[in-house]
């Protein structure tokens, strides 16, 4: 056979070839608000809100749409172990929305919960609305507003809070203000006694080590929840002492509960047994971030 | 003598930015980092700058003196230095009383940036009347002025926000500044003593 007709078919596959994933990933939305340029891009069975800076696009949220209960991402998953310290929550402040995977779980799971979501960016609440899924009612309340003014009005109310969950990130990481004791002190300031706070974290470096230090400058010993699997670390300060056979128990009860959500709690309450009782592994001399100091921008492009 | 204005002037406009953004940070914890908290921030100092622009040339047809000069830095330290001490309570009193974050940090802008932006503002129509010779020149020494003011504008907002902020606490920078101010204001003073005969000459360089 001559070379010229061996050569057209495998030209043909190739091309093909490059086409395909091309078409798996679509952008089904974009948009530019006024804190950043949020995407909304869909791979096959799953959609997810990206933030896009620069060259980066970080992956905020994504939901299964075949699955949706199923939560994607290990630290949403981790966040859940708030209910072992916690169990029958009344009310719970979730700082950051996202798609609002963690808001949307807890309501089904706590058709009484009051759920107070706060997310900086109305677009962010909107589309959240919009794509995945995610629904406002009488006790569960998205506020667009920047976290700290509304915490600090919180405080002023004397409300309080069984559960809080930090987890707001601008497209490149978390804003500074959100990052220093006096905020945390103000966190806590509405934190219930026998509350537990969970934070989202991915920090690396130094900044790893400022942001440890600041968060035990507050809420002293916390659990440094990490999975080898997964680049995040998930901080879970609990206000009261909640002993291990108590957790394996708890576990035991949400196990059931929490399976639609993909979340292994039984795994996840002896990972935190372990983990509690381990020393802090960052610099326990490192410079506090304080409003007078909170550098975290600059120190995470290092 | 030339020499030493520019520098006053470079200096003046290192510092005016430096506040401008170290401005954002002071505010931020009370009043968060929404777009209408820069848009306080910059409206406050664009209008506060026009006005010293405004009494900068209004002062500088009494008699002007690179004495005078320098007692405008003197009292812009002055009045910098309070932001150390006052803005956290200022801000927390703002915050109780105003609901709306927008008009509070329109509010806390005013209260804490007014004064201090348009004692800094005076400074580079002051600096043109004292450099100034001739009408035909008139153009070219404002121009240089403003070169140098605009330069010190711009190394001030960058050295801020990639290595001030960086390396020291808010208070601290705040505090250089208000050290910077009280110098530059001695020296302009002392150099006026030092040859109160001589005429500032635009062609006296280098």
């Amino acid at each position: 056979m001559p070379a010229r007709n061996r050569r057209v078919p495998v030209y043909l596959l190739v091309l093909l070839l490059a086409c395909m994933p091309a078409a798996a990933n679509k952008v089904l939305h974009e948009q530019r608000s006024l804190y950043s340029n949020i995407v909304i891009k869909q791979a096959g069975d799953r959609i997810c809100l990206l933030f896009s800076v620069r060259r980066d696009q970080r992956n905020q949220s994504c939901m299964n749409t075949r699955k949706p209960r199923e939560m994607v991402f290990a630290y949403t998953r981790m966040s859940m172990t708030a209910l072992l310290f916690h169990p029958n929550p009344e009310s719970a402040l979730i700082v950051g929305l996202g798609g609002g995977t963690l808001p949307t779980a807890l309501r089904e799971l706590y058709p009484d919960l009051e759920i107070d979501a706060l997310e900086i960016d109305p677009e962010v609440i909107k589309l959240a609305g919009q794509y995945f899924g995610f629904k406002e009612d009488q006790k569960l309340r998205a506020h667009a507003q920047d976290a700290r003014i509304w915490i600090r009005r919180a405080a002023l109310r004397a409300k309080t809070f069984d559960i809080i969950v930090l987890d707001a990130f601008n497209g490149e990481y978390i804003p500074e203000h959100l990052m220093t004791q006096e905020f945390f002190r103000e966190v806590k300031a509405v934190l219930a006694s026998d509350g537990v706070l969970i934070s989202n974290t991915f920090a690396i470096s130094k900044l790893y080590d400022h942001e440890s230090a600041t968060y035990a400058s507050v809420f002293g010993d916390f659990i440094n929840f990490q999975l080898p699997e997964s680049a995040n670390r998930v901080i879970v300060a609990p206000q009261q002492e909640v002993s291990d056979t108590l957790l394996g128990r708890r576990a035991d009860m949400l196990a059931d509960r929490l399976k639609p959500y993909a979340v292994p709690i039984q795994r996840y309450a002896r990972l935190l047994r372990r983990q509690r009782n381990k020393r802090p592994d960052w610099d326990t001399d490192a410079r506090i971030f304080t409003d007078q100091y909170s550098p975290a921008n600059l120190l995470q492009a290092r | 003598m030339v020499l030493l204005i520019y520098l006053l002037a470079f200096s003046g406009g290192f510092i005016i930015m430096s506040l401008e953004l170290l401005g954002g940070r002071i505010m931020a914890p009370y009043f968060g980092s929404s777009i209408y908290v820069w848009g306080s921030i910059i409206t406050v100092f664009m209008l506060s700058l026009s006005v010293g622009y405004l009494l900068g040339g209004r002062w500088s047809v009494n008699r002007p003196s690179l004495k005078r000069f320098g007692t405008l830095f003197l009292c812009g330290a002055v009045l910098l230095y309070p932001l150390v001490l006052m803005a956290e309570p200022v801000m927390g009193w703002i915050f109780e009383s105003v609901e709306d974050p927008r008009y509070g940090s329109l509010l806390a802008s005013s209260v804490l940036f007014i004064l201090p932006t348009v004692m800094l503002g005076m400074i580079s129509p002051y600096s043109v009347r004292l450099l100034v010779q001739s009408v035909e020149q008139s153009g070219q020494t404002a121009g240089r002025l403003y070169f140098f003011s605009t330069l010190g504008s711009a190394l001030g907002t960058l050295m801020t926000s990639f290595y001030l902020v960086l390396w020291f606490d808010i208070n601290q920078i705040l505090i250089g500044m208000t050290l910077a101010l009280v110098s530059l204001g001695v020296i302009a003073i002392s150099a006026h003593s030092a040859s109160s005969q001589q005429p500032v000459s635009e062609h006296a360089r280098p």
